[in-house]
């Protein structure tokens, strides 16, 4: 009897987890007097019409960037190459490997829900192992931001814009605007794990439990097109903080900085 | 039951040997260990969650001392006739809130038996919101050997890393000092100074996943102690740069926690946990390694193996050999050097032991420097011994000619001999990696003598046993295994 009482008491106790993982859907209000974190405007400005070109080391400042899709994961030593190939091949919107999206513009993805984190509570709940992510629609909107960094800080864009922070997917696009053909390589640092194409073509994967250092990852050499060239970035991460930097490098391993950049 | 005792300690060497004896041993079982620091001739290091660790000579480490304040990745640094210890009050809020602090305490003693020992209250000297670029966890202190000023870093991955000045008399925050960002992607920091050179140490990488955790340790350095801090490629680390300075390697992973030991001058250790040191059960483990200068980039050398060595003088390049008859190898010359020679090509065996022992004369003999022939003389095999005591960041080693029991002896009036093993101090080695990456051999006991000698080349092709001297390369030896 002792081990069945036991083993009820275990279940009851997983259901009430699950219940009260569930019903923690409302967002939770700091304390008075504990102050929000720091302004959008710190790290972003909407894009404007003027041209723009990459930064004095060569950096990308313009993207399109996407509300984050919520992904939740414990931990980051989940992202091997087969998780992410996984991950990143589902089809959370239509054609999204080929869309300039406009900026404003509203996409319903189907996202697996998480509870708001509770900066009060230190590490945040998660749901019970054994428990099938709950999975809800949620409208998401396409922003024209231009970093005031060299790194593009998504963790402060999700929660200037008040979107969920950790255990998220972010999309990233760009146009890369070229006088003439020219023989690259992609270099990317991202935290965390991030998969990129051009034009539609996957050309860099960054995997494992990673962080945003500069040149981390270099493509293979690439062909950027005269005219116009789509870079997109696909960025996953747990509980830290998401981010990445975007430049390209040619064959002498120096920033390229004649082209420009563009949201259309 | 002779016959089984025997084989209990042959299996008992076996199991020993399959081991990497080089290891610090005891109970080395700590997280995010602080500076080792010397107190009253035992050596210290605290850890996350309170206590640490006390070692008589830096080899065998047992639980014992204390810190109070629980939290997490303390440093500790003397100052004066006291000494600082710096903590973190919380952990780090892995996908929570980041409100953080980090706070400073006295002590006269690390001795929890001394009647000295109380810590003084803790004061806050950095912190951090729930929600700013910065998490204040994981203390490292600086106290600028060329001003006296007193530096903290603080940080982990979430944001940046920080620097703030503490007060060195008070371990107080200095009245209007603003923090600094000096680097990101790291944790568990800590600062040096070397050679009008300031580095930012930082652990990249996982933490806290055993032996999945790939932690490692890298350097950025800057000629302000302010920054920037540039790696080797000229990468900022508030660019996520750094230089490697030990990763994992055989069975130790996820090294992390920075600390600097100057034993003298030209000897250096570092200090760090493993998360996992399989050896340990995968337990987390404290790391003592050599710390070797190379252009002014700080890297960590590696733990001696036992093995077959020759003893190359650095003065020199002659080796450690027995003062015995070169026994020449026979059909070891060819006519017009072999090049018309049409027999079939056939490798020619090395000299072995046994070509040669019948020629040296028993008991004592004496050691000299040659020529490096691969001669049975010259090959000595080093062999740690974990059970005689040891010395930070190492065990007595015994050197015996490979094959035999003519063992190095420290011997009277400054000379050295090889003499039959018996296990006497004055056959017990302690052999560290000096910063340029060459070792010096010191000897536990030299007859007659008060202090410290070493193995030092006296001419090109004689040695003997001298002071120390950093600055002089009579003093240094090169282990080849070749």
């Amino acid at each position: 009897m002792k081990h069945k009482t036991t083993l009820l008491a275990i279940g009851l106790a997983a259901i009430i987890g699950a219940q009260a993982y569930n019903a923690s859907a409302q967002p939770q209000p700091l304390k008075e007097g504990v102050p929000s974190g720091p302004s959008i405007d710190n790290y972003f400005t909407p894009s404007t019409a003027d041209v723009m070109k990459p930064d004095d080391q060569g950096f990308i400042r313009r993207w399109l960037l996407l509300d984050p899709i919520s992904k939740p994961n414990r931990s980051n030593t989940v992202f091997t190459d087969s998780y992410l190939r996984e991950v990143f091949a589902k089809e959370y919107f239509p054609n999204q490997l080929t869309v300039l999206p406009k900026a404003g513009s509203k996409i319903k993805v189907e996202v697996e829900k998480q509870a708001p984190v509770n900066l009060q509570a230190g590490r945040p709940m998660m749901p019970p192992p054994e428990q099938k992510p709950i999975i809800e629609k949620a409208t998401l909107e396409w922003h024209a931001f231009d970093s005031k960094l060299y790194n593009v800080k998504l963790f402060r864009l999700a929660t200037g814009l008040n979107k969920d922070r950790y255990g998220v997917i972010f999309w990233a696009v760009t146009v890369i605007n070229c006088e003439q053909d020219m023989n690259v390589r992609l270099a990317v640092g991202s935290n965390s794990a991030s998969m990129w194409w051009l034009d539609g073509k996957e050309v860099l994967l960054l995997s494992g439990d990673r962080r945003m250092v500069v040149d981390d990852c270099a493509s293979s050499i690439i062909t950027l097109k005269k005219g116009k060239n789509i870079l997109r970035g696909a960025i996953i991460n747990g509980p830290g903080m998401s981010d990445f930097c975007v430049r390209f490098l040619d064959e002498n391993n120096q920033p390229v900085k004649n082209i420009t950049i563009s949201n259309k | 039951m002779k016959p089984i005792i025997t084989l209990g300690v042959c299996a008992l060497t076996v199991a020993l040997a399959a081991k990497d004896a080089n290891a610090q041993i005891g109970k080395p079982f700590i997280h995010d260990p602080s500076t080792i620091v010397e107190c009253d001739g035992k050596y210290y290091t605290f850890g996350t969650g309170g206590g640490g660790l006390i070692s008589a000579d830096g080899w065998t480490w047992e639980g014992g001392a204390e810190r109070p304040g629980g939290g997490a990745a303390p440093d500790a640094l003397k100052i004066g006739d006291r000494y600082l210890i710096a903590y973190s009050t919380t952990g780090g809020g892995l996908g929570g809130g980041h409100a953080g602090n980090v706070v400073t305490m006295w002590n006269k003693t690390l001795d929890p038996k001394s009647p000295d020992f109380k810590f003084t209250d803790p004061i806050v000297v950095a912190s951090s919101e729930y929600d700013e670029d910065c998490d204040a966890i994981d203390a490292g202190l600086l106290l600028d050997p060329t001003d006296g000023r007193l530096w903290l870093s603080y940080g982990t991955y979430f944001g940046f890393i920080r620097l703030v000045e503490l007060d060195p008399k008070t371990g107080k925050r200095v009245e209007g000092n603003e923090a600094i960002n000096i680097a990101i992607d790291c944790e568990a920091t800590d600062l040096m100074y070397n050679n009008g050179w300031y580095y930012l140490l930082g652990t990249h990488g996982t933490c806290c996943d055993g032996a999945n955790s790939t932690y490692n340790i890298v350097v950025g350095r800057s000629r302000k102690v302010t920054g920037p801090y540039l790696d080797n490629m000229g990468r900022d680390m508030l660019q996520g740069g750094g230089k490697m300075v030990i990763a994992a390697h055989d069975r130790v992973m996820g090294p992390g926690h920075f600390g600097r030991f100057i034993v003298e001058e030209g000897v250096e250790k570092m200090s760090c946990h493993f998360e996992a040191d399989l050896d340990f059960g995968g337990r987390s483990t404290l790391a003592i390694r050599p710390l070797l200068w190379k252009n002014d980039w700080p890297y960590a050398g590696d733990l001696l193996k036992d093995g077959v060595y020759e003893i190359e003088s650095e003065r020199r390049g002659y080796a450690l050999e027995l003062a015995v008859d070169f026994v020449r190898m026979q059909n070891a010359r060819m006519r017009f050097f072999g090049r018309n020679d049409t027999t079939p090509i056939k490798p020619v065996e090395s000299q072995k032991l046994e070509d040669v022992q019948s020629t040296w004369p028993a008991g004592d003999v004496a050691v000299r420097a040659g020529d490096y022939m691969t001669r049975p003389h010259q090959k000595w095999s080093i062999v740690a011994l974990p059970e005689k005591e040891g010395f930070l960041g190492g065990s007595y080693c015994k050197i015996v000619i490979e094959g035999t029991n003519r063992a190095l002896t420290a011997a009277a009036n400054y000379e050295v001999i090889a003499s039959d093993y018996t296990g006497a101090d004055t056959q017990l080695w302690r052999i560290e990696q000096l910063t340029d990456g060459t070792y010096r051999l010191m000897p536990k006991q030299a007859p007659g003598v008060e202090g410290e000698v070493v193995l030092v080349s006296t001419g090109d092709s004689t040695v003997g046993l001298g002071k120390f001297d950093m600055k002089s390369d009579n003093s240094k030896w090169n282990l080849r295994n070749h």
